[in-house]
């Protein structure tokens, strides 16, 4: 079983999820160059960072790399594909993920730890997880206020896509809890088949206790233990 | 009419037989310019201890090279881009962020950590807020993007800066032994690369630029000195020089920053007393009908010079070539000793190398330095009660919370980051380091202690870092610092230099510590206020955190490690509380002189055997029974204590009942700004006492409730809720919204 985690110019969170999942996890990884061919992978992360300086629109320019056409094709037969922070604007911009991730409402980057409600526990991500349950995780973007228009928003709702929700300590959706103005607290969503998932905060920060916490190693927990059963 | 000063322009004509060309004299304007050549300072940063066991490579090179252990080595670099900053604020501090984060790659380290010094006029002016704003956002945008994270900073406020902010960066860097290069060419043959950006007019002149004052119209006038950065191009060149090193590619590295092409190549060539033949047609540029002497000289952001055996130069070509980044062959070291340069089939440049750099003859600004008594204190009436001055305190922008500046900055990337910014020290857990959980940084000084008593203010400000990093159990290793002043033609500003610097190397002799790099910023003054800024010796601090037996394991996977290091928080209720170190009259250059107005008085002065005192603080940390651990300085105990409670949301019951003198007056020990102070709290108060025998100590209370109580001579002085201390300290934040 091995992983890919993708680099494109401009990621900067690459070696901090390949130090999770090769070394803290043990499941062999591989750093893939976005101008290099896919090989056969169980399951592929696309990291944070500024792919191309995020000009023109975060993630905008590397959505519409050659790569991404292998990712989709991956995605399409069930394997696992996990966006965070700009790899999320890049599932978004490429078409995998529903919505938008626009400037934070106080337009400023801004990095700090949320609580985070888990929405979904049937996706390849999120089984090691209980439903309900709050969770700690940092957060650091300028980008990551999410958007989807009410049509797509209430489809969203009634099939489940949304996995993760920012809450206050006691799990409540409120709007002092919403670090970016995200609509209705949105912090991550899934596709319909619950195989790709994109995320604003940051699992691989948030997965050796030495760190202030080790809740998002569950997420790498649960991808690769789906990708065993498959 | 040349613009170099006519005993220089005499001395170049003298030894060259023959009057310097324009492009020459161009070259030699910025080479010889005190930003590149320490023409007035080198004398006496001279006197500063620059060795230790540790140190592999000292000041001198782009940055210094200082072992952790075994093999695995740091690089660090400080820098200041305070000129820039204020003619183009998020361009001048977004540039002076990839300079440093350079210097730390040319060395073939990789860039893990950034700290960032700020010191602006008062936040209330309109012009400092916007300068503020932009600065911090210049940093992050640049920082966040190369992926360093920023893990502490420091901010000061003071009326003088108004015109002339500073903006100083320290940068640390990561590699094994086995990859460090130097700038120092190696053998004539080899190629010599330009890698990165293109070259464009961008930055010219900057090095001339950054040793004059500033006037009035530098807005409008300056812009053209100012370099434009690009963070994205900066993150590409440090992959690919990072991976030419790591391929044994790379015999000599430099980063283009002040002078250019010339300043970086020139240097490269003399420190190996090579000379250097560079074709300019070669040099990628970015605007058409360049001219030789722009193309020597701009200042263009994210280039590198890489020396190379001209059989690995197809190799390195390929490796730029897959990050997308410019890169030719532009030149060769040659064994002639000359710095030749041609351009479209003419020699444009053609000086000894060794002259042209190194060779600027040093200024004789020789002043007596005279012995300045204690200004007489003066102090107006002060109605306020105790309670309200604390409140006050926690409302200056010098020590209300940054949490505004540091939010901007992503602190968490390279998941390295244990402490987070807001602490005394930020601390970055170092894998594969035996013995070693990590490293600790701190980092600034202290310019109104240094205003009044420029010795004791800098030697206490290196003793403040020192007790930052001892607060989370860390030894200092390396000394960097920025020396920011105004003209130093000026007697009272050069006696402050001087004797800011005779301060730090004594306080960096006392702790055994060296000054391992920096640089020196002089002029920093402005036409438009008619100021210079106060004395400004910023001190960057790096220490190591050694593995303690204690850890557990509490996580289910076993590669978690936990290492107990105090916050500076409150943490448990019952905690008790311990004050470490003697508390004098000392309110000279404090920030309750400060807020009130008052001049003079006297100024903190380090204690005999700060050492020892250092030594005991790590030992009482390393009984790992120590939950809380916090350096007094700004605002003085009575500001410690209310920063503990606020960060730990709890309060406590204090009694100070006979610290320092028994004539001290009730507000001196409460604000009084000694060094050598720390407060810690406890659960096992005779684990913790045990180890403080050797130093002055007493307990002085207990963590709990939601007030902070603090009395004295049983008399009630300060009794305040949180919730009062917590809306003390808003100030910035409210400011920014």
């Amino acid at each position: 079983m091995t992983f890919a985690v993708i680099r494109f110019g401009g990621s900067n969170c690459d070696l901090d999820v390949y130090h999770v999942l090769n070394d803290v996890l043990g499941a062999p990884t591989d750093l893939v160059w976005y101008k290099d061919p896919v090989g056969e992978y169980d399951g592929i992360v696309i990291p944070g960072g500024f792919s191309y300086g995020d000009y023109l629109r975060a993630g905008a320019i590397a959505a519409r790399t050659p790569i991404m056409n292998s990712v989709k094709q991956f995605a399409s037969v069930g394997k696992p594909v996990l966006g965070i922070c700009n790899g999320f604007q890049i599932l978004v911009e490429s078409g995998l993920l529903s919505g938008a991730l626009s400037t934070n409402e106080y337009p400023k980057f801004c990095c700090k730890w949320v609580d985070l409600r888990i929405e979904k526990t049937d996706t390849t991500f999120t089984s090691k997880f209980k439903k309900g349950e709050v969770v700690r995780m940092p957060i650091a973007h300028k980008e990551g206020n999410f958007f989807a228009d009410s049509d797509t928003l209430k489809s969203m709702n009634l099939h489940q896509r949304v996995a993760f929700r920012y809450v206050d300590s006691e799990g409540d959706a409120t709007a002092s809890a919403n670090p970016n103005g995200s609509v209705e607290n949105i912090a991550g969503v899934v596709n319909k088949t619950g195989n790709v998932l994109g995320m604003m905060p940051h699992p691989e920060r948030a997965s050796e206790s030495v760190l202030g916490g080790d809740d998002g190693f569950r997420i790498f927990e649960s991808m690769v233990e789906y990708a065993d059963r498959l | 009419m040349s613009l170099l000063p006519p005993t220089d322009l005499e001395t170049i004509t003298k030894r060259l037989n023959r009057p310097p060309n324009p492009v020459e004299e161009g070259c030699f304007l910025n080479l010889w310019s005190e930003h590149c050549s320490y023409r007035s300072s080198a004398k006496h940063l001279r006197t500063f201890p620059t060795e230790s066991d540790r140190v592999i490579i000292g000041p001198g090179d782009d940055a210094a090279i200082v072992r952790l252990k075994g093999d695995l080595v740091l690089a660090i670099g400080m820098e200041s881009h305070n000129h820039p900053s204020y003619v183009d604020p998020y361009n001048g501090a977004a540039t002076g962020v990839g300079g440093i984060v350079r210097d730390i790659l040319s060395m073939g380290t990789r860039p893990i950590a950034l700290m960032d010094l700020l010191y602006f006029g008062m936040p209330d002016q309109p012009k400092n807020l916007y300068l503020f704003e932009h600065v911090v956002e210049g940093i992050a945008g640049y920082g966040n993007c190369i992926g360093v994270p920023v893990v502490r900073g420091e901010t000061f406020f003071h009326d003088a800066y108004s015109g002339n902010p500073l903006v100083n960066v320290v940068c640390v860097g990561l590699a094994h032994e086995e990859n460090i290069v130097t700038a120092t060419a190696q053998r004539a043959g080899d190629a010599l690369i330009l890698m990165g950006s293109t070259t464009g007019r961008d930055g010219l002149g900057g090095a001339s630029f950054a040793s004059r004052d500033l006037s009035e119209d530098s807005e409008a006038e300056d812009r053209s000195s100012v370099q434009i950065g690009d963070p994205f191009t900066e993150k590409l060149v440090i992959e690919a020089v990072l991976e030419a090193i790591e391929s044994g590619y790379v015999l000599a590295c430099r980063d283009l920053g002040a002078a250019g092409l010339v300043g970086a190549s020139a240097e490269m060539g003399a420190k190996g007393n090579l000379g250097l033949h560079i074709d300019l047609d070669r040099v990628p540029l970015r605007e058409s009908e360049m001219t030789p002497y722009e193309i020597l000289i701009a200042e263009s952001q994210e280039r590198m010079v890489l020396e190379v055996d001209p059989s690995d130069a197809e190799s390195v070509l390929a490796i730029a070539e897959k990050y997308d980044l410019n890169c030719s062959v532009i030149g060769e070291f040659t064994d002639d000793g000359q710095y030749l340069v041609e351009f479209e089939g003419g020699v444009v440049v053609d000086l000894p190398i060794n002259f042209l750099s190194g060779g600027a003859p040093a200024r004789k600004s020789e002043h007596e330095i005279q012995e300045v008594g204690v200004a007489e204190e003066k102090i107006p009436e002060i109605r306020d009660d105790l309670a309200t001055s604390v409140l006050k305190l926690m409302a200056s922008p010098n020590i209300a919370p940054k949490e505004w500046v540091y939010r901007q900055y992503d602190h968490e990337v390279q998941i390295r980051t244990v402490v987070k910014p807001g602490d005394d020290s930020g601390v970055l857990r170092i894998e594969g380091a035996s013995g070693i959980f990590g490293i600790a940084l701190s980092c600034g000084c202290n310019p109104a202690h240094i205003t009044l008593d420029p010795y004791n203010g800098a030697a206490g400000s290196v003793l403040e870092n020192a007790m930052n990093l001892a607060c989370k159990g860390a030894r200092p290793i390396a000394i960097v610092n920025c020396l920011n002043f105004g003209d130093p033609e000026d007697s009272t500003i050069y006696r402050q230099f001087a004797e800011s610097v005779r301060g730090i190397g004594d306080m960096a002799q006392t702790l055994s510590v060296p000054v391992v790099g920096g640089n020196v910023s002089f002029y920093n003054e402005s036409d438009e206020f008619g100021t210079a800024i106060p004395p400004t010796p910023s001190i960057g601090m790096v220490g190591i955190v050694e593995e303690r037996g204690t850890q557990t394991q509490t996580s289910s996977h076993a590669h978690t490690h936990t290492h107990q290091i105090p916050g500076t928080r409150f943490a448990d209720a019952g905690d008790t509380i311990i004050l470490v170190g003697a508390t004098a009259d000392e309110l000279g250059g404090s920030e309750y002189h400060s807020i009130y107005g008052c001049s003079g008085g006297r100024v903190p002065a380090p204690p005999a055997d700060p050492q020892r005192l250092i030594g005991t603080v790590i030992g009482a940390i390393d009984t790992g029974c120590v939950t809380s651990a916090h350096d007094i300085s700004n605002g003085g105990i009575a500001v410690a204590l209310s920063e503990m409670a606020r960060e730990g949301n709890i309060g406590a019951t204090i009694d100070l009942t006979g610290i320092g003198d028994w004539d001290l007056p009730h507000h001196a020990t409460l604000f009084s700004e000694s060094h050598g102070r720390v407060i810690l709290a406890t659960p096992a108060p005779d684990a913790v006492l045990g180890r403080l025998r050797d130093i002055p100590h007493r307990t002085i209370g207990t963590v709990g409730g939601d007030e902070l109580i603090i009395g004295i001579g049983g008399d009630r002085v300060v009794a305040l809720p949180l919730r009062r201390i917590r809306d003390a300290g808003e100030e910035i934040t409210r400011m920014m919204r």
